[in-house]
């Protein structure tokens, strides 16, 4: 099994890593994916303590990441358009849900387990999805999935139009105006800044490191590894346990799977959910449509083709039987 | 004996134009709808017209619309080449509208294969086919305005 949490990271990652530079994605070799397979976490949220160190370590380690917008903002046509503005030193520190500051949050959820109350709690974050509709739908290419399954939104390039949060199946990423390349074109007609979720770390996962969330959080609720054998850990943990899991199938799959002896349906019924506060429910795969329609379209030319070959056939038999009556 | 010398008149040729027209057309809408400004804009406030701020319909009738499109190009070919070519050939016109067409066709085809699950392209050839798709259908649409006022169709009469 070469599944990573943060300790048994630190007991062979740093021997396996010069192995691993050599490769695509230069995580230790345990955690390295088989044949390019993407790589997926295990979020067990019966570990999760609810001590946000997770949320911390994302915060000091994407810092730098997080957008400086400059002000003032430029006026917005139509006036319909309204400016999404996180960047003043109270909304800087809001932690209880996803803002283009704050990547990784903890949700809590009172449940009733056994006649007993409790309090569950578990970090919410960009799902990573298989197939994920951000990046397939936005118009830019400014969010892209990476072959190891991390899928990044670019901010050099992203204009802020909120398409990738709209098509998203949890609206996880955030937006912030003021800042990025819709400035230096045309800032009160087009875009409206720079969208901004987790990126899971994908600049320390390149250089072999993991990601902040997994490599802080003292409770190991976080595991990653090829997605293969998340899964199988997950269900080997679900059957032994009688937990349940979410992610798997969810939107196609995602690269984020969460397990949880309350069945996600009490949960989601159990947590805040609205604007940066993601939902827990199933999700059909969003992008299904584009694969069938993607077989129709290998159809379409071959049937075109029969089409006007039958079509050409007749005109030229009719000519020549009309040749032969004359005649 | 080449059915086409008697230069005879086919339904296709009234009836391709017009479908073709009318799938650029679609192909255009559902194409600058993958932009978030029909919203922006209040075209999606027009009766009628609000599933042109709906990502997922517009994303659905342009793979609708491409499918339609592979169908007429290649028919169009297949029956140019079978019916017509004898009597008819290109102008230039038309030539610049196939390169064209081509162009968009090829990305398009690019775009439909990054959006599959198991394909991921690079982020700058992604990028590439995004821009590139827009960019010639940009260009089509203007030569198409420019060629619709100089009168330049697809066919001239070899015999003209």
């Amino acid at each position: 099994m070469s599944l990573l949490s943060r300790r048994s990271f630190l007991k062979t990652g740093f021997a396996a890593a010069g192995a691993a530079c050599a490769s695509q994605f230069p995580l230790p070799a345990a955690a390295q994916p088989k044949n390019n397979e993407e790589l997926a976490t295990l979020i067990d949220i019966r570990k999760c303590i609810g001590c946000e160190a997770c949320v911390e370590a994302c915060r000091d380690v994407n810092g730098f990441k997080y957008p400086e917008p400059q002000k003032p903002f430029p006026k917005m046509y139509p006036s319909r358009v309204k400016v999404a503005d996180w960047s003043d030193e109270k909304k800087r520190e809001v932690r209880d849900r996803l803002t283009p500051y704050n990547w990784l949050f903890i949700q809590w959820a009172t449940v009733n387990i056994d006649g007993e109350e409790q309090e569950i709690s578990f970090p919410r974050r960009c799902m990573h999805c298989q197939n994920p509709p951000c990046a397939d739908l936005c118009p830019w290419g400014a969010a892209r999935k990476l072959k190891n399954g991390i899928t990044v939104i670019h901010s050099d390039i992203c204009l802020g139009g909120r398409k990738c949060q709209i098509v998203c199946p949890w609206d996880i990423p955030q937006r912030q105006t003021g800042v990025g390349l819709y400035l230096d074109l045309l800032p009160s007609y087009a875009g409206n800044g720079v969208m901004y979720k987790c990126d899971r770390c994908y600049n320390l996962i390149a250089e072999g490191e993991l990601p902040a969330c997994i490599e802080e959080c003292p409770e190991d609720v976080q595991t990653i590894g090829p997605r293969s054998e998340i899964v199988q850990e997950a269900h080997r943990l679900a059957d032994q346990e009688g937990a349940y899991i979410y992610g798997e199938n969810e939107n196609g799959g995602t690269n984020t799977i969460y397990l949880s002896t309350v069945p996600f349906e009490a949960l989601n019924q159990a947590i805040d959910k609205g604007p940066g506060q993601p939902h827990l429910d199933p999700v059909k795969d969003k992008m299904a449509h584009a694969d069938n329609l993607a077989k129709a379209m290998l159809i379409a030319p071959i049937a075109g083709l029969a089409a006007a070959v039958s079509r050409v056939y007749k005109v030229t038999k009719n000519v020549s039987n009309q040749i032969e009556d004359k005649k | 004996m080449n059915p086409d010398k008697t230069q005879r008149c086919y339904i296709e040729q009234a009836l391709i134009k017009p479908i073709y027209l009318f799938l650029l057309f679609m192909m255009g809408l559902t194409g600058f709808g993958q932009m978030p400004i029909f919203k922006r804009y209040y075209i999606a406030d027009i009766p009628g017209l609000a599933w042109t701020a709906k990502f997922y319909v517009t994303h659905y009738l342009h793979y609708l619309g491409a499918i339609l499109l592979f169908f007429l190009v290649v028919y169009g070919v297949v029956f140019y080449l079978g019916l017509m070519r004898q009597s008819y050939t290109l102008n230039r016109a038309a030539y610049v509208r196939i390169i064209l067409l081509a162009a968009i066709i090829v990305t398009g085809i690019f775009r439909v294969l990054k959006n599959l699950p198991e394909v991921v392209f690079s982020p700058a050839f992604t990028m590439f086919i995004d821009i590139s798709h827009l960019a010639f259908m940009m260009l089509l649409m203007i030569f198409g305005i420019v060629f619709s006022i100089t009168r330049s169709g697809w066919l001239v009469p070899r015999n003209s």
